[in-house]
């Protein structure tokens, strides 16, 4: 039962931290809890889809099949979190205003928030595919009984909504006004970490086998498999021993989400000007 | 501008790292069974890339997984797959069968 417990709190704890995000990124935005619902709901069912499939998808692209999958989604991610954050850049500070005077909740339009539901269920769908193909291996394998199994699985689960709920809160005990900055930070070092993982599942699927050579190691340091590691690599993507390759994308990553977002707030000078005044 | 500087400090970096020499030699089979890894130990030569060629004599999947290798595989029951390990440097790279992690152990050595 331990083991799953750990398994399972492993892989819901990096998809808990990234729906505490979004969450505290949508703060008294209408609407945000149907999305965020809907992005779980669509993670988990394509997690069912893609552990069932697992075999298939691997066999794909000559063998490649899985790595591009990985590769793709997290792209498809990074691509949500930028659109995210380029749109809160043009129209956020506005938002937030009104939302300090009325003391309610603002409609944001719906387009960032399907954005950041999409980054949610992807991001369910990853973790979640492992753990579902773990499960199973188990099961089928009858040593442990089902239901040590599943109160192992249900426990990971609750630790892991703990996990996303102490990212919340912890990130609404930051005042207001400083909250969107933030947020916005922590979104922009999120989609590079992201950026950077997808470059190490294209070459481990035989593509882009550029710069693969390791550049520095800080192994000694923080190792990636302690739980400190693990965390700074799906929040901010820390990498103990990156390559060339992942170090340019993101920087390349982190550059052109903060070069979009000036280009954006720049069309919208009134709307920031009213922010700043408040 | 710090943050500019910085930036070329990282590509500079990057930028030392030589690509990898395409490696001709052939994968290294290694297979799970019992969910326990043969050979449990691989070795490799220090400073080229190779390949792993995974087969899973499991009826259940198993996710080849290394922090240390940098590497996350799923091979389903009875399939094969293809790790592709970057040039290392002389050293132990322990791996594990993350599904099975108490037998399914092994570590790569670069010498």
């Amino acid at each position: 039962m331990l083991a799953t417990l750990l398994i399972v709190f492993r892989e819901v704890i990096e998809a808990g931290l990234i729906v505490g995000i979004v969450l505290a990124a949508t703060k008294g935005v209408a609407g945000r809890t149907w999305w965020v619902c809907l992005g779980i709901a669509a993670g988990v069912t394509g997690a069912a889809a893609v552990a069932t499939f697992a075999g298939q998808i691997a066999g794909l692209f000559a063998g490649s099949g899985q790595e591009i999958f990985d590769a793709a989604i997290l792209l498809l991610a990074v691509t949500m979190l930028t659109w995210h954050n380029v749109w809160m850049a043009g129209h956020g500070r506005a938002m937030a205003h009104e939302m300090k005077q009325v003391g309610a909740q603002v409609s944001a339009g719906e387009r960032p928030l399907a954005a950041l539901a999409v980054v949610v269920g992807i991001a369910v769908l990853r973790e979640g595919s492992e753990v579902v193909l773990f499960l199973y291996g188990i099961a089928s394998q009858g040593g442990t009984s089902a239901a040590a199994m599943l109160i192992g699985g249900a426990l990971g689960l609750a630790a892991g909504a703990a996990t996303t709920a102490l990212m919340y809160f912890g990130l609404l005990a930051i005042p207001a006004g400083r909250l969107f900055g933030v947020t916005s930070g922590l979104i922009t070092l999120l989609a590079a970490g992201m950026a950077a993982q997808a470059v190490l599942f294209l070459q481990q699927g035989g593509f882009m086998e550029y710069l693969t050579r390791t550049v520095w190691s800080t192994s000694w340091l923080l190792s990636q498999d302690s739980i400190v590691g693990r965390l700074l690599h799906t929040l901010v993507g820390y990498n103990d021993s990156p390559n060339g390759a992942q170090l340019l994308v993101y920087a390349a990553t982190v550059l052109i989400i903060v070069a979009l977002t000036r280009i954006e707030r720049a069309r919208h000078p009134n709307r920031g000007a009213v922010a700043r005044a408040a | 501008m710090t943050r500019i500087s910085w930036l070329a400090a990282l590509i500079l970096a990057a930028a030392t790292a030589l690509p990898a020499s395409a490696d001709d030699a052939a994968p290294i089979a290694v297979t799970l069974k019992d969910h326990r890894f043969t050979p449990s130990e691989i070795h490799v030569k220090a400073n080229m890339a190779s390949e792993i060629r995974l087969t899973n004599a499991d009826s259940t999947a198993e996710e080849f997984d290394s922090s240390a290798l940098h590497v996350e595989k799923v091979v389903a029951g009875g399939a094969n797959g293809i790790v592709r390990l970057r040039p290392l440097a002389p050293g132990h790279y322990p791996f594990m069968g993350e599904y099975h992690s108490g037998t399914a152990r092994g570590v790569v050595i670069a010498e």
